[in-house]
């Protein structure tokens, strides 16, 4: 009987290989679910797993809708190393769309005089401060009335929600677009800029990349971001008290919200160019998954963003390609993240042959 | 108010789906796992409970295979989490990206498709009575299994041996361990119970309160289940009390709606979240409430010997 | 859809253990069938490529079904001549724009986005493919190459109200809107009018979910609404979850989008249904013979894109004949739902006696007439 054993140490080699066993093994299903289906399993991997990386049109579009992914992840990431449980972070990415998107609205319609290079660190202010408040009701609530950070955080998402669906179909409401939910279309300077000629990846995606190196070193080389992982397992009792567990739970969650509210502000300023009621495409709940996929890591989260971009993205493609329905994609996703998430055991254990006790 | 007993007969029934959701998820975290992958499983088990009503006509069929689609689900999560050691919250999130594409996918039959189970219900004698009649004793039978179900839960986790154990491998599996209780497959079996019952949720959804079956049809149905494990901090009666609160501000904010208030209804939606945070943060104003009923081994995972 | 119910049953019920889909061979629906596998496009005699985007799944009985039906109805009459492929489920944001890229780089040459919240995508790849015309379902927007189409629905709401206003007995109607949008609120207005045109004591009743799709809370409002004493029920929103909640009540309701009789044929009063075969081959044609050209198109009864179909047989015969009679009238042109006089339910009149409303009025439209209770939401 196969047994497990906890290893020493991690496995350096298995945490390179695992994602590798990973694929091997989603590949293996995969191409069994399109053999089943009737399609060809090598066409259909091919476009899952290679297309949304071919030719440098279809990178630039995987590193535009790997940055809200990336910014989300990171916070995620120092939130639950200091277990933290903020699982809002679509609130707080919507939330910092409004405070970007509204700032951008107000330079658009009040003719602000503004240029682009002043304009792009006062969005990331705006889009980070209306994350980081979002995030500060749920930090307010858990730090003074103990209020659980899981439930606090997921219902303001929805709060969040229907607070930007009211400002776009009331407020903000573009008066010449025929009452339909959207304001107008920002002015040109308001706009991120794009880092390629006829592409849409912008400033976001290095600024994204920015993000993971400092929190890399902020969590690796600073004596407040190993306090904070160290603190936060701590049991549950010296959570409650000490003043270092308050400054964790302050500092996580206006760092993970202030991220994603940056997500939110680069995205509406950036490829929306306006506000509209479909800001997010779930990139708040997504970027949960993104950063356990990045095992928790600053770095590991770019990666991991990436990949599952390639998912989402291979996941339309197979559809014009080779007419898979998108709830296949789903099906095929959801055993990806399954296969590699049980890979990732082989980092910490070894399998060890024993006789059945 | 005119129609109160129309409100709270409304409130019993939007409640009960997520009470029941809310009580699995409460048996699986009672023993340390946390399951994220509510939504996916209560889907997967409305098509099924959906896909068996159509074939049979028979409801407690239906809600036997949600319940049995939602354990065997749950079995590959709760394999996954205990034997192997994943990351519960990944996990389950996976599980619920999976659920949510087969069920759409299986479901593409049973689009648009009838049921012909359902039919008046109630208890006899006391569904005539006035005002309690309406408000109380006409609601399908699972509603009343629900608190029957709450209560028993209740019972079990406090009064009797299983529920002394359970506890115990949730609060320390060590302890658990060291004492000879087999502390994985007791995790193992809560977490397919509660699966179960998260089916029974789903198949009670698209057979009974929405007798349809329509892709995404749970709509964050299980999110909220997940939510209201936390409200209630870990106790099955409190279960029933946050369902019934977040039903009933849904119902009466539309009720309201109804009766011509001016609010814009964005706003009105908020409600349900709104007094669900609020309810919250008086009930945790006494830490003690929480910290004495929270799963201490909640999230983490347990290697015997090690 | 190969297999029997009950074997597909027998199937998902055992779903959870089914992950390795072996057992789905064969039941992918035909909408699901790939139609990608064309050829690179050749100067002549190649048949047109036309790609469509939807925002939800070809299977949710409801807009986008819709729309899903009249794709595969019109690429069947063209007979070869058209070969179409879809994209489901596009979030509408900046997702659309890459998918819309993408078929263009598939080779499309005549592209359909059918929801509203395509329209800054369409507008910007419409700009960068001058060779590709583009059509918006819906939208506003007009370029060159980009041109706009839409269902009047507010025909099919009106011949529900006529329907409506005779097999109510409490006088009270019930509507559940998605958002407060100007088309949603024609809707709610049509419905009123048409039913107010039979039974001048109609009363309407709204209740918004701020959702397009959320089946429970769909049943939530409608139980709401009947609860109040809405004994017929219409809703903007894209489940069957009303019509179910008013059979369950033993109160009557509407089927949208689709043919929804199936599901509650005691409820079922009718289904307002939306038929975009006859545009799309229209379009097609146009694309074909070189006359497409950039405009808006609005059809409704009397172009077929619009219908109160599947009447209910259990209706008295005489209101059926009502029905019929407006339906005709739309159709010969010589009835038009927004005639004046129309006043709204302040009091104020919004269209003059004799007045027929024009575009511009139809999109500006921010009110309730007379009859239905309350304030549009954010309205002035």
């Amino acid at each position: 009987m196969i047994h497990l054993e906890a290893r020493q140490s991690p496995s350096r080699l298995m945490g390179l290989l695992s994602p590798v066993l990973a694929l091997a093994l989603t590949v293996a299903i995969g191409a069994a679910i399109f053999f089943a289906l009737g399609k060809d399993p090598g066409r259909a991997l091919a476009v899952f797993l290679l297309e949304p990386f071919h030719g440098a049109r279809a990178l630039a579009e995987l590193g535009l809708k790997a940055t809200p992914l990336i910014l989300c992840s990171l916070g995620l990431a120092l939130c639950f190393r200091s277990n933290v449980w903020n699982i809002g972070a679509e609130g707080q990415f919507l939330f910092g769309a409004i405070a970007g998107g509204g700032l951008a609205l107000w330079i658009t319609t009040a003719g602000v005089p503004m240029s682009g290079p002043l304009f792009l660190p006062l969005l990331l202010v705006a889009g980070a401060a209306g994350g980081a408040a979002w995030a500060a009701v749920v930090a307010l609530l858990r730090d003074r009335f103990h209020a659980n950070e899981i439930l606090v955080s997921l219902m303001l998402v929805y709060v969040a929600n229907l607070f930007l669906s009211w400002l776009v179909f009331g407020p903000w409401k573009d008066p010449n677009g025929f009452n339909f939910p959207q304001t107008v279309q920002f002015a040109s300077v308001t706009e991120v800029p794009r880092l390629f000629r006829g592409m849409r990846i912008n400033a976001g995606f290095p600024l994204a990349l920015v993000a993971a190196v400092a929190m890399w070193l902020f969590m690796s080389r600073t004596y407040r971001g190993m306090q904070l992982q160290v603190g936060g397992p701590a049991p549950l009792a010296a959570r409650y008290a000490g003043f270092s567990s308050r400054a964790a739970i302050w500092t996580t969650l206006l760092v993970s919200g202030a991220l994603a509210g940056v997500a939110g502000a680069v995205e509406v300023a950036g490829p929306m160019g306006q506000l509209t009621p479909h800001v997010s495409m779930g990139y708040g709940f997504t970027a949960i998954i993104v950063a356990f996929v990045g095992r928790l890591h600053p770095l590991g989260c770019i990666l991991s963003s990436l990949l599952l971009s390639a998912f989402l993205i291979g996941g339309e493609l197979a559809q014009t390609r080779v007419g898979l329905p998108s709830a296949l994609a789903g099906v095929f996703q959801g055993v990806l993240l399954l296969s590699l998430l049980g890979c990732d055991v082989l980092v910490q254990h070894r399998l060890r042959w024993r006789s059945a006790p | 108010m005119s129609g109160l007993d129309l409100l709270v007969a409304a409130t019993l029934s939007a409640g009960t789906p997520l009470a029941i959701a809310g009580l699995g998820l409460l048996v699986n975290e009672r023993v340390g796992v946390v399951n994220l992958g509510a939504e996916g499983i209560m889907l997967v088990a409305a098509v099924s409970g959906f896909a068996t009503a159509v074939a049979t006509h028979s409801e407690w069929l239906a809600f036997g295979a949600g319940a049995l689609a939602g354990g065997l689900l749950s079995l590959v999560l709760g394999w996954l989490v205990i034997w192997l050691n994943t990351n519960q919250y990944a996990t389950g999130l996976a599980v619920s990206i999976f659920g949510t594409g087969l069920s759409a996918f299986a479901g593409i039959p049973f689009v648009g498709r009838r049921l012909t189970t359902g039919g008046h219900h109630g208890i006899p004698w006391l569904r005539d009575l006035p005002f309690v009649g309406p408000a109380l004793f006409r609601q399908h039978p699972m509603v009343y299994l629900t608190i029957a179900l709450a209560a028993l839960l209740g019972f079990a986790l406090h009064r009797t041996r299983l529920g002394l154990v359970v506890r115990a491998v949730g609060e320390s599996p060590a302890s658990a361990h060291a004492l000879g209780y087999p502390v994985r497959r007791i995790r193992l079996a809560a977490v397919v119970a509660g699966g179960a019952l998260c089916g029974v949720a789903g198949a009670y959804l698209s057979v009974v309160y929405t007798p349809l079956w329509v892709e995404g049809m749970v709509s964050g149905r299980g999110w909220i289940a997940l939510a209201l494990t936390v409200f209630a901090t870990w106790r099955p009666a409190r279960i029933l009390l946050g369902a019934y609160l977040f039903g009933g501000v849904t119902m009466l904010q539309l009720h309201l709606q109804a009766s011509g208030v001016q609010v814009p209804p964005q706003f009105m939606a908020m409600l349900p979240y709104l007094s669900t945070v609020g309810v919250l943060v008086l009930i945790s104003r006494n830490p003690l409430w929480i910290r004495l009923n929270m799963p201490a081994s909640l999230g983490k995972p347990f290697t015997p010997g090690a | 859809m190969n297999l029997s119910p009950s074997k597909h049953a027998a199937l998902a019920a055992l779903l959870a253990a089914a992950t390795l889909a072996g057992c789905s061979k064969k039941e992918a629906p035909p909408a699901a069938e790939p139609h990608a596998a064309a050829p690179a496009p050749a100067k002549t005699g190649e048949p047109l490529k036309a790609g469509f985007i939807y925002v939800g799944p070809v299977g949710d009985a409801g807009w986008t079904f819709a729309h899903d039906k009249g794709r595969r109805e019109a690429e069947a009459k063209m007979g070869g001549k058209v070969v179409t492929t879809f994209v489901e489920k596009v979030p509408e944001g900046p997702d659309a724009e890459r998918v819309l890229r993408d078929l263009v780089a598939q080779g499309n040459k005549l592209i359909f986005a059918t929801s509203f919240g395509f329209m800054d995508a369409v507008t910007k790849v419409a700009k960068d493919n001058p060779d590709v015309k583009f059509e918006h379902a819906t939208g506003y927007r007009t370029a060159d190459n980009l041109r706009v189409y839409e269902a009047k629905f507010y025909e099919g709401a009106y011949l529900a109200g006529i329907l409506a206003g005779q097999m109510t007995k409490s006088n009270v109607l019930g509507f559940v809107g998605s958002f407060p949008i100007p088309e949603v609120l024609r809707n709610i207005n049509a419905f009123t009018l048409g039913a107010q045109s039979v039974n001048p004591k109609i009363t309407t009743k709204v209740v918004w979910v701020s959702a397009w799709f959320d089946p429970p809370r769909e049943t939530e409002a409608a139980q709401s609404l009947l609860d109040q004493g809405a004994d017929v029920l219409l809703q903007n929103t894209d489940s069957s979850a009303v019509l179910q909640a008013a059979e369950r009540a033993g109160k009557y309701a509407f089927g949208w989008d689709s043919d929804m009789s199936a599901v509650a044929p005691k409820a079922h009063l009718g289904s307002c249904a939306l038929d975009w075969s006859g545009y799309y081959v229209k379009s097609f044609n146009d694309v074909l013979n070189g006359t497409w050209k950039p405009e808006v198109t609005k059809w409704g009864v009397k172009e077929g894109a619009v219908d109160l179909v599947k009447v209910a047989s259990f209706a008295p015969a005489e209101a059926r004949k009502k029905v019929d009679a407006a339906r005709q009238g739309l159709k010969a042109g010589t009835l038009a739902v927004f005639t004046g006089p129309i006043v709204d339910n302040t009091g104020k009149e919004v269209l003059a006696k004799g007045v027929v409303a024009d575009d511009a009025w139809k999109g500006a439209v921010n009110f309730y007439v007379k009859g239905v209770e309350g304030k549009v939401p954010a309205g002035k």
